[in-house]
């Protein structure tokens, strides 16, 4: 007997990615009766869901998001650990992204399909790396989908972070980053590079710094970066690295840092003209996302036959796969927000 | 190049000047010698490759990319040496960088059809930022927001001298500037001025304020009009003329008609104009030959620029710096009628009896080609940069206006949470609609205190129609009382009109946005 075909059993609605024989959604856009989730960004795994399986630490991030959601039925899963809904095989294999995140294979009579969620292939000291699954089809992001998106070494981008410091030692340096994932591998990695000076956090990131270390990520001596006196910037912050979801850095509560220097983590950073635009002083090309010659390599190390694109740069990476001589098709779906976190 | 790169990779999106003067001087520490001469060069605009061009760098790109994948990597970025940079592909290579003293070497002495292959091969060593700051280097134009004179501003930082001392050997020297870079670090003589028409560092005033002008001792001071020109330096060595601005750059390639007729040595000061039998012409009119490089015979003959001299520094090669500003006058006044030199004239001294007589004259003075008066101490010396109580401008009132806030954007560094820069309107009737709306006149970002910002700016906040990135639009809900020193026609702005030193003088809370002024009182206000 030969296998389904993929697009015979997998459908893209406007809820997400459909598994039809198995009656569930891979991390819908909207709330359904039964999800598989593949990581924690709010994107990706949203509230209101009747049922929901994803890996352990990702059911701890939608509980600190979403609080405890008591009526929903929630199923841990190991990775590697099979998990059988309706016709459908459910195995959860780790995408490196952020803590818990997964890859989701598929399996539906000889026929396998991985989705991968938001993932990544550098080494990260907050997460499980990436393992590449054979499969039929793999479906991936494409938000650095443009052979302009190569990043560098995380440790140089660090290394011009720590030189800015010591270059200006009477202002402060606030590091904009995305709560969840971004935050704490920034901070692990300056960690690695040997900054044991205390960081200061804004109070949006508190929540998941704690997670991160209760599931055993060390991210050393953490302080929240209170407003001083009222109206008036906290010169002990000066020489200081302050860490804080982006859109805090431009509002009232960036006032409490003296002259500060905005610095930005994203893979973004790579285009000077977005970087300028977002009134960035000091970029950091440090991303959660694969980058072009990552998404390209990941195809060939799955070596599936197929690939879908879901969302991102679809067109070039489409061009790019095709030229390879495997076929690829893009999803076009909408709910995937690829601005912040990347 | 690494630290070239660097530098210029910081250098992009730092607002705040003490930064970029810190990070200057921070690459001329780390370079080597001759590599930061070199890049002290580019960053001063002495570096010019005429072999490479942007067809050059697309087509090295076009040998190594999918043109699909660069039409739609191009699209995204929106530069050409930015795309080219970030896209070239990497091959690993041990490599090392070239200096940039490589770099300017091998491209000058290239011939033209040699240079793509030069490039190929340096982009294949660097590194995508070193790719980037080697492209923007050899097709021109850094554009790092960074001028000459902050360039020697952070030179100077660098080396704990002052401006001064840089500016008046500068253009005595050439890059890579070895000699001046060993002086500074005290490892050799300073360099020789002999013979070069160089630029001696001007003397410039404080202004006037309003609590001063009583404890003034009058009798000690001549008053000459301030004309509304450009302060402009000729010096002339050696056979050779140059004509500098008062910040030193060489702005004289544009100016022949003033520069061709030089015969005499000497360095004067004095005011670039434009006057046209006799009568000097608004500023509007100087603007159209400044910031070119050169001039054609139409312009010449349409704007003919003119120099009313101010002081003399050098009479020949005898430096009369160290003596009075009376006895300088005397020699001006002296080599003038001696040099005759064609198309300039002494600048007047304007008589007076007392203070009051002089505050007539100087309100009196609207509607001619000057600012107000300058008021110089009869025994001061020139001195560089801007010494206490020897030289005053006393400007007259600004003019204002009631303007209706229309786009506030967020200011940099300690300003980077407020919105700070603010576009203002006047009203105008529609051209298409004929109903009556408000057209941007002008923009400013200072003349209030902190207080009245943290306001202005949850005004902002709260009143926000539309958001673009930095920017926000506004209601149009608060009035502006702006004040600026003039105002002349610009076919460049939507309202046809631009203002000179525009800056908040008050906030209106308390008038109706309906009651500010309309386009044609500004208008009538043009000189």
């Amino acid at each position: 007997m030969t296998a389904p075909k993929p697009e015979s059993w997998i459908e893209v609605r406007p809820t997400g990615l459909y598994v039809r024989p198995g009656d569930f959604h891979v991390d819908p856009t909207r709330a359904v009766g039964r999800a598989v989730i593949t990581h924690g960004h709010a994107d990706h795994a949203r509230a209101g869901h009747a049922a929901v399986a994803a890996t352990a630490e990702t059911l701890a991030i939608m509980a600190v998001r979403y609080g405890a959601e008591p009526e929903q039925a929630k199923q841990a899963l190991l990775p590697g650990a099979m998990l059988s809904i309706g016709d459908v095989s459910v195995t959860l294999y780790p995408a490196g992204h952020v803590l818990g995140s997964a890859q989701v294979l598929l399996e539906h009579k000889g026929s396998r399909v991985v989705v991968s969620g938001d993932y990544k292939r550098r080494q990260d000291p907050t997460c499980a790396p990436f393992e590449p699954v054979p499969c039929d089809v793999f479906v991936t992001e494409a938000t650095f989908g443009l052979p302009v998106f190569r990043h560098p070494d995380d440790r140089d981008e660090i290394a011009k972070l720590l030189n800015s410091v010591r270059m200006f030692p009477d202002r402060c340096h606030v590091i904009g980053a995305y709560a969840l994932g971004k935050a704490q591998r920034m901070i692990a990695l300056l960690r690695e590079a040997g900054w044991d000076r205390p960081i200061y956090l804004h109070g949006a990131l508190q929540n998941l710094c704690d997670l991160y270390r209760a599931h055993g990520v060390d991210l050393g001596d953490l302080r929240p970066a209170t407003a001083g006196q009222k109206g008036v910037p906290r010169d002990d912050f000066k020489g200081e690295i302050v860490l804080a979801p982006p859109s805090a850095i431009a509002d009232r509560w960036g006032r409490r840092l003296p002259d500060p220097v905005v610095c930005m983590a994203s893979g973004w950073m790579r285009v000077r003209q977005r970087a300028k635009q977002r009134g960035v002083e000091l970029p950091l090309i440090i991303s959660d996302h694969a980058d072009w010659d990552e998404l390209l390599q990941t195809v060939e190390d799955v070596d599936a036959p197929e690939v879908w694109i879901t969302h991102g740069r679809e067109e070039a990476l489409v061009h790019a796969i095709t030229a390879t001589g495997r076929r690829a098709r893009a999803l076009s779906m909408v709910g995937y927000d690829e601005e912040e976190g990347a | 190049m690494k630290p070239f790169a660097a530098l210029l990779d910081r250098l992009i999106y730092t607002p705040s000047r003490n930064a970029k003067v810190a990070l200057i001087a921070e690459y001329f520490r780390q370079a080597p010698d001759p590599d930061r001469g070199w890049g002290l060069a580019a960053l001063t605009g002495g570096l010019d490759f005429k072999g490479v061009k942007a067809g050059t760098v697309r087509g090295l790109a076009m040998e190594r990319v999918d043109p699909t994948l660069f039409a739609w990597s191009y699209d995204f970025v929106g530069d050409l040496a930015e795309t080219t940079a970030l896209i070239w592909p990497e091959r690993l290579s041990n490599r090392a960088w070239p200096g940039l003293s490589e770099v300017v070497d091998r491209l000058s002495g290239a011939q033209r059809s040699e240079a793509p292959e030069i490039v190929a091969d340096w982009l294949d060593t660097l590194d995508a930022t070193g790719r980037w700051a080697l492209l923007k280097l050899i097709t021109g134009g850094l554009r790092v927001g960074v001028s000459a004179r902050l360039a020697k501003v952070a030179l100077a930082a660098y080396a704990d001298a002052e401006p001064a001392e840089i500016e008046e050997l500068w253009h005595g020297l050439e890059p890579p500037y070895t000699e001046l870079f060993a002086w500074l670090d005290g490892d050799g003589p300073r360099p020789s001025l002999e013979d070069k028409p160089v630029f001696r560092p001007a003397m410039l005033a404080h202004p006037l304020e309003e609590g001063e002008i009583a404890g003034l001792d009058a009798a000690a001071y001549v008053a000459e009009w301030k004309w509304d020109g450009i302060r402009v330096q000729i010096s002339s060595r050696g056979g050779e003329t140059r004509l500098y601005s008062r910040t030193g750059d060489d702005i004289g390639r544009a100016f022949p008609d003033v520069l061709d007729h030089v015969t005499f040595e000497g360095v004067l000061d004095g005011e670039l104009l434009v006057v046209i039998e006799g009568e000097v012409r608004p500023f509007n009119e100087l603007q159209q030959r400044l910031n070119r490089k050169t001039v054609t015979g139409a312009m010449l003959k349409k704007y003919p620029a003119f120099v009313r001299l101010y002081d003399i520094l050098f009479d020949g090669r005898e430096d009369l710096r160290a003596l009075a500003f009376s006895e300088r006058r005397n020699r001006l006044e002296g080599f003038y009628a001696r040099a005759a030199p064609r198309r300039m004239d002494v600048s007047q001294v304007v008589e007076f009896r007392d203070l009051a007589e002089l505050e007539a004259l100087r309100v009196s003075s609207r509607g001619t080609a000057t600012e107000g008066l300058m008021l110089k101490r009869q025994d001061s010396p020139y001195v560089a940069g801007r010494p206490k109580g020897l030289w005053y401008k006393w400007k007259r009132g600004p003019l204002t206006l009631d303007t209706v806030l229309m786009y506030a954007q967020r200011g940099h560094g300690k300003r980077s949470s407020f919105y700070s820069d603010f576009t203002f309107g006047a009203w105008r009737s529609s051209p298409e609609t004929g109903e009556d709306e408000v057209v941007p006149v002008g923009k400013a970002y200072f003349g209030f205190t902190d207080e009245d910002l943290k306001h202005l700016d949850k005004w902002v906040r709260d009143h926000t129609l539309h958001r673009y990135g930095p920017v926000r639009e506004v209601e149009r809900g608060l009035v502006l009382e702006v004040a600026f020193d003039s105002v002349h026609r610009s076919p460049r702005h939507k309202s046809g009109v631009a203002m000179r030193f525009p800056r908040i003088a008050r906030i209106r809370w308390d008038k109706p946005p309906g009651e500010a002024d309309r386009l044609e009182t500004l208008e009538r206000l043009i000189e």
